[in-house]
């Protein structure tokens, strides 16, 4: 069976970062500190200068898959996803069916299996079909492993429905995750409310928009004791909204995107389509405050909400497009540019406390002998420069552009999956 | 120039330059056979994805004054509604050979997406409530024949401005001309976040009337949700219309300016829209000069400004 | 730079000229005067304050842009157009079109071109400062305030008070 040795670099344990060698055999660690390199069959990797561990968590992924298997599958996403460094993702269940019975669970992960890159666990709907009308089989859906359940596209706008989901999944442990945008008050609204979209004469969302929902829901949540989390934050005012609610000792957590830390609508001024999604990008006082509340933890993760759209899709007019980015790919390098954190709670962010709201079990562990071989290798003096794309999909607003910070290998259950020469399928 | 897109583009040179060419396109208008060779063999093709009489007129009329000849779309009669892209129709007519484009559409931005697909000028003819930089230059050009400059002229803009792409290309090209500007309307029509915009603003008519030396008025619009966040056409009237008491306080020599279409006896009463202070056919007649100078300018040879 | 007319030899060409232009049309009566943008203007001004004193009636000037008749508006930038306006109605009078200086012939050319669609005098004549030569169209000028024999190469300026802050006509080599 082969071996794989880390050499010398800065490993992520529970205890801190040590600088020290990490052995993989088998599909797991099998010993961190000074290895000997004895016996054939081993490779070595010279780490100096790179951060070594748990391979990162995506809990915001947009699979495509069933129904628009044009703009991504489960095999284009997982290589993308490898080439970000990740070795696990959340698939969000707004496929087409979407994803609110154990079966269409069961078959996202299999399917994950099938291609083999990394664990693909399952979000579900909260509603059924997503209509927001009804509960979905909750039970069903936990039964086949869902854990966390969002209606995302959608927000859950009955306070009542979401009450009920939020006392059944508080007793089972689940997590609601809320795609929080005030429907009226976001309607027919293209882009953040604010000197830009003045000057364009474009409707415009309001950051009230988020936080009267998330406000709302935190009421609920002091109500039912259901684990809460808030997709995609965007605006200042929600980040001190989760502060508060945290202080409190509520059980909530938030999540940011590498775009809302990396653009303001200033950038949406051209008009440019691969600046549109939903949340908008918002002002750079809104940008700023999401930067710190990641660095201070207030904000517990990064997540990608990679969302796919064809060519043909997005090179419309502005108004005419349809929302949403990838960012699997460069996901890690824009955080580390744009944000610049330190090595752990870099991993904290992009590993260990997404597997944790997700609670995927054989994710996001600080490597430690035994731990599941699960490993990403960063390098936060590298470059990445974004001229392709490995999606089926190109919009995204970083082409052209680079970042500070490179991912130099991807392990998943022992296997690389990526590395300098490419995704290994 | 390649493309006229907005006037928050053009300086005040360029705007100058504009000025001064559909000044002499005026005179050229003025004569018995109003018509120069200059763009004989040349095709202009204007593309209306919103209705439009006027405006689509003006620049048939303008085209045609300089010999072009005029391929002319719009949306209703189209492709589009078999599901053509607006990429696929903009490059379908580009390939029928054509030499400049003018795009009117509902979507902000179109025009600029056009002129990323297309390698011909693009004229923006409105897009969306964001600009629509011809009727600044008529405007403009208007107020210079009356005035002589822009420069120090205090001019109200009035009604929707929130939701009127007239009002944000004529506050920039005004502002860059030197204009003092106000705008006048109830809160829910200002601009939101506009602290940045080059002007003052304010709520009450009345107040600024005196001071004007013109006012413009915008059209209430109904299609783009103005006649919604106002409780009916006669309080518009009451507040904010162009009343023939009203009038009467303005200064003697203010004049009147409305893009069109007038409703009568809601933004403009009917004597004040007929009195000669009232620049209404003017600035119809600037429209085609104006025009005329853009495609004059755009088509021109490697022109540099 | 060598300076080939000062303001006295312009004042003296215009002079001139404006007798001829009484002498050859017997008097001004049905005379329009019309200046070609830019500098035609000034001069076709200056041509008929002398023929006002010398026939002690009113000629009417006019101003032309040949701008929109140029026959080479796509090969070069397009400058700025200024205004035509022709105070009288053509028909049956004698257009006598002011141009600094008569080269090509292309602008006046052009200049037959815009006064036909403006309407149909009884003839057409020309009145330039300054003819250098090298027509490349059946073109002449009926009357000529200097000839001056150019190279190709050389580049010819006209400068008028009006215009340019200073008087007079000077060539130089270009390379």
């Amino acid at each position: 069976m082969s071996r794989t040795i880390f050499r010398n670099g800065t490993v992520l344990t529970a205890e801190g970062p040590v600088n020290a060698d990490v052995e993989v055999a088998e599909g797991a660690v099998v010993a961190i500190g000074a290895v000997a390199s004895v016996g054939d069959d081993v490779r070595e990797l010279d780490c100096d200068g790179l951060w070594v561990g748990p391979g990162f968590v995506d809990i915001h992924t947009h699979l495509r898959e069933p129904g628009h298997e044009y703009k991504e599958d489960t095999e284009s996403a997982s290589r993308v996803a490898a080439a970000g460094g990740y070795t696990s993702i959340v698939a969000m269940p707004n496929t087409d069916p979407v994803i609110d019975s154990g079966h269409l669970v069961r078959y996202t992960i299999e399917r994950g299996r099938e291609v083999g890159l990394l664990e693909v666990a399952s979000a579900g709907c909260v509603t059924a079909g997503r209509a927001g009308e009804k509960l979905a089989h909750l039970d069903d859906l936990w039964a086949a492993g869902v854990r966390m359940f969002t209606d995302d596209g959608d927000v859950v706008a009955d306070a009542g429905l979401l009450r009920r989901a939020m006392e059944y999944l508080a007793q089972l442990g689940g997590v609601v995750a809320q795609h929080a945008i005030d429907p009226g008050l976001a309607r027919g609204g293209h882009m953040h409310e604010g000197p830009v979209a003045s000057g364009l004469g474009m409707y415009a969302i309001p950051s009230a928009a988020e936080t009267v929902v998330v406000a709302r829901d935190i009421e609920l949540v002091r109500l039912t004791g259901c684990n809460y989390h808030v997709q995609h934050i965007s605006a200042a005012p929600t980040v001190e909204l989760v502060a508060a609610a945290k202080q409190e000792g509520l059980p909530v957590t938030a999540e940011v995107t590498p775009h809302h830390l990396a653009f303001t609508d200033g950038d949406v001024g051209a008009t440019d389509p691969a600046f549109k999604m939903m949340p908008p990008l918002r002002s750079e006082a809104d940008r700023t405050a999401l930067v710190a509340g990641l660095k201070s933890g207030v904000i517990d993760v990064v997540a990608t909400d990679h969302a796919p759209h064809a060519d043909h899709e997005k090179d419309v007019p502005f108004e005419h497009a349809p929302n949403g980015v990838i960012g699997l790919e460069w996901a890690a390098a824009v955080v580390n540019d744009r944000v610049g954190l330190d090595p752990v709670r870099f991993f904290e962010a992009m590993s260990v406390k997404p597997a944790a709201i997700a609670r995927i079990a054989g994710q996001g562990h600080w490597l430690a002998a035994g731990a599941p071989a699960n490993v990403t290798v960063f390098d936060p003096n590298g470059i990445t420069e974004v001229q392709h794309s490995r999606s089926k999909s190109r919009n995204a607003p970083y082409f052209g552009r680079q970042y500070a910070g490179a991912v130099t290998y991807t392990m998943y259950a022992g296997a690389m999956t990526y590395e300098e020469s490419g995704v290994l399928v | 120039m390649n493309h006229l897109l907005t006037t928050q583009d053009l300086d005040r040179d360029q705007l100058t330059m504009l000025l001064d060419t559909a000044d002499g396109m005026v005179s050229l208008l003025e004569r018995d056979i109003a018509k120069a060779p200059t763009l004989r063999g040349k095709t202009v093709a204007t593309m209306f994805f919103e209705p439009s009489t006027r405006t689509k007129l003006s620049f048939d009329k303008a085209a045609k004054a300089l010999s072009a000849d005029v391929m002319s779309f719009t949306a209703s009669s189209s492709s589009l509604s078999k599901g053509e892209s607006l990429k696929d129709t903009v490059l379908t007519v580009q390939a029928l050979g054509v030499d400049l484009m003018v795009v009117r559409h509902g979507a902000t931005g179109a025009p600029w997406r056009v002129a990323e697909w297309v390698d011909v000028p693009v004229v923006n003819a409105g897009d969306g409530a964001h600009q629509h930089p011809t009727q600044a230059l008529l405007d403009s050009l208007t107020l210079r024949q009356h005035f002589g400059t822009l420069d120090g002229v205090k001019i109200g803009i009035v009604g929707d401005i929130r939701h009127s792409r007239v009002a944000r290309s004529n506050v920039f090209a005004f502002a860059t001309l030197g204009a003092d500007i106000t705008l006048i309307a109830p809160p829910t029509l200002l601009p939101v976040a506009n602290s940045e915009w080059p002007v003052r603003t304010t709520s009450e008519l009345d107040d600024a009337l005196t001071g004007l030396d013109a006012v413009y008025l915008l059209r209430v619009q109904s299609e783009r949700g103005g006649a919604s966040v106002f409780p009916s056409l006669g309080e518009y009237r009451a507040r904010f219309g162009l009343t023939a008491e009203r009038f009467k306080r303005l200064k003697p020599d203010a004049v009147v300016l409305h893009p069109g279409p007038m409703i009568r006896g809601v933004e403009i009463d009917a004597v004040v829209a007929d009195d000669p202070r009232a620049l209404v056919l003017d600035q119809v007649t600037n429209g085609v000069a104006a025009r005329m100078a853009v495609l004059y300018h755009l088509l021109g040879g490697e022109a540099d400004v | 730079m060598k300076r080939v007319m000062d303001e006295k030899d312009v004042a003296r060409a215009i002079r001139r000229v404006a007798h001829e232009i009484s002498e050859r049309n017997r008097g001004a009566g049905d005379v329009i005067l019309v200046g070609i943008h830019t500098r035609g203007i000034p001069l076709g001004d200056r041509i008929r304050r002398e023929l006002e004193a010398i026939e002690e009636t009113e000629i009417p000037l006019g101003t032309l842009d040949i701008g929109l008749y140029r026959d080479d508006f796509a090969s070069r930038p397009a400058p700025v157009i200024g205004r035509t306006d022709i105070p009288d109605a053509v028909e049956g009078r004698t257009v006598v079109l002011v141009d600094d200086v008569l080269y090509t012939g292309r602008t006046i050319r052009a200049a037959l071109d815009a006064l036909t669609d403006i309407g149909r005098p009884a003839r057409i004549q020309l009145a330039v400062l300054v003819d250098r030569g090298h027509r490349e169209l059946p073109i002449r000028a009926d009357y000529v305030g200097k000839n001056l024999p150019t190279s190709e190469k050389e580049r010819v300026t006209v400068h008028l008070q009006e215009i340019d802050g200073e008087e007079g006509v000077w060539i130089e080599a270009t390379l």
